[in-house]
């Protein structure tokens, strides 16, 4: 894995709050170039708090959140960011836009205002589309597609943008284990042949912690940041979700 | 030529017509897909106290509508983003306010109760060159800023969030779009009537989201359908002495039949 260790994402004793609620308390971390990483948590534990703040949809009452080395804002870094939302589960059913329309949202970013696509945008929206292997459903509608299908346009419309980094939340809601499978495994490729830095937010620690290269696991604090390995070998998950539950690693 | 196309007015009534059969589908789109729909009916409710205003004080009341309109689409989205009131409420209150502030200005000026009707209704077969002139010159307009801010309308209609994360202004977006929303509005109510420019604004986006195509393609589809409606209309409001705003809304409800059937047989 290409592992340069230019910091892709810096929290400095990041807090905050909601109405006065402390959600995260003291969030100290570094996300470097090339990382693989999974955010893990409960139910309310923060972890989705904590993605908002990367994005810059979200600011800190405390500590400061660096991407990329510099402040976090919203738009600043639209660029290197390629951002999946918890989508499919969302996705209005009526809402008629084609694949191509999808993937091509990706370059908005890169155009800005007034500009409409250009010959390197159609490129990147082919690619992008090769990529997910869904260049023959590129005229269909999105909501035609199957969850796991779906889910793919949603990579190829990030990968569009050409980032550095992807974020998703909670990206395999609502999608059959087959299609998890093999959505997991494009990540895994996406990271290791493209040096795509990669950070996910799940409750599904299972699969997470079979993938990613580290773990980072949030319950207010930062409970643990490390090696998957490590973090199934110590108590950690009795100690979050209570006795009880097993985990095995598989090994790749 | 038919002698339709004799009469003056009847050549204003089409050209107007046409126009607003253009623009009302358009920005229907985006509020279809962002389930924002009722912000049209909300903001003609609210155009018609601006209307109310304008005869009451002599100026005239298409100004005073859109003046009316774009101010209180500016509050919603005020109220919207910074005090977190929802959508549904925000429209609720609007709509039966902006009646209620029309209905007290009514009483105030018994007079003009006559001229109001026409834009409750619409009296497309009453518009002056002057009214040309002003859909025009702000249809132009509307259609400059869609064709210019497309990409970032459609994001925004699609994923807010990842719009925002994409570097795209949105709420100054959204309000834009309630600008528009609010032009629309009051430009429509001459030819279909406050009470239906709803109506002229959903009816033939839904109907062309039955073909189910591309947003582009939808947008295109609803515009030609509701062009169809208008032009229709104004044919069977002329030969057949009908109401023209309450004719072209049944065409286009008509239509929407028509393709439920349609659509059906292209499925199977």
């Amino acid at each position: 894995m290409p592992l340069n260790h230019t910091p892709i994402v810096q929290m400095e004793h990041v807090s905050f709050e909601y109405n006065s609620a402390r959600v995260l308390d003291d969030i100290n971390f570094t996300i470097s170039a090339g990382e693989f990483v999974g955010i893990i948590g409960p139910n309310g534990s923060g972890k989705t708090t904590l993605l908002r703040l990367i994005l810059g949809l979200l600011t800190p009452q405390e500590g400061s959140v660096l991407l990329f080395g510099k402040k976090s804002h919203l738009g600043q870094n639209a660029q290197e960011i390629g951002y999946i939302p918890q989508k499919v589960t969302q996705l209005e059913t009526r809402f008629p836009i084609t694949v191509e329309e999808v993937v091509a949202l990706g370059r908005v970013s890169q155009r800005g205002l007034f500009r409409q696509l250009n010959f390197d945008d159609r490129q990147a929206i082919t690619e992008a589309l090769d990529l997910v292997q869904l260049t023959q459903q590129r005229g269909r509608l999105i909501t035609d597609l199957s969850g796991g299908q779906q889910q793919r346009v949603f990579i190829a419309k990030a990968l569009a943008t050409r980032p550095k980094v992807l974020i998703l939340d909670e990206p395999t809601v609502g999608v059959d284990i087959e299609s998890q499978e093999k959505f997991y495994q494009l990540l895994a490729q996406l990271n290791k042949e493209h040096g795509l830095t990669i950070i996910i937010v799940s409750h599904d620690i299972d699969v997470v912690v079979n993938e990613v290269s580290t773990v980072l696991c949030v319950n207010k604090t930062l409970i643990y940041d490390g090696t998957p390995k490590e973090f199934i070998k110590e108590d950690y998950i009795e100690k979050l979700y209570g006795k009880g539950r097993r985990f095995i690693l598989h090994n790749h | 030529m038919l002698d339709i196309f004799q009469y003056s007015f009847m050549v204003r009534a089409f050209i107007a017509g046409s126009m607003i059969g253009v623009i009302a589908p358009l920005i229907g789109t985006f509020l279809v897909a962002k389930r924002y729909s009722l912000m049209a009916d909300s903001l003609a409710h609210v155009s018609l106290a601006g209307v109310a205003l304008g005869l009451l004080l002599g100026i005239y009341p298409v100004y005073t509508a859109i003046a009316v309109s774009i101010f209180t689409s500016i509050v919603i989205e005020q109220l919207r983003t910074k005090y977190k009131v929802s959508g549904e409420i925000a429209l609720a209150m609007f709509l039966s306010g902006g009646l209620a502030i029309a209905i007290v200005l009514i009483g105030l000026g018994k007079g003009f109760s006559v001229d109001l009707f026409s834009y409750l209704f619409g009296s497309i077969t009453t518009v002056q060159t002057i009214d040309l002139w002003i859909i025009g010159t702000l249809g132009l307009i509307i259609l400059s800023v869609v064709w210019l801010f497309y990409k970032e309308l459609l994001y925004l209609s699609f994923d807010e969030e990842a719009a925002q994360v994409s570097g795209i202004p949105t709420k100054t977006l959204n309000l834009v779009l309630m600008i528009l929303t609010a032009l629309t509005v009051s430009l429509a109510m001459r030819v279909v009537g406050t009470l239906l420019i709803g109506a002229l604004m959903v009816i033939p986006v839904v109907t062309a989201m039955q073909f189910r195509q591309s947003f582009k393609k939808t947008i295109l589809t609803a515009i030609l359908l509701s062009l169809f409606s208008v032009i229709t209309g104004l044919f069977a409001s002329y030969y057949f002495n009908l109401a023209a705003g309450g004719i072209i809304v049944v065409i286009a409800l008509g239509l929407f039949g028509g393709s439920t059937l349609f659509a059906k047989k292209m499925i199977k």
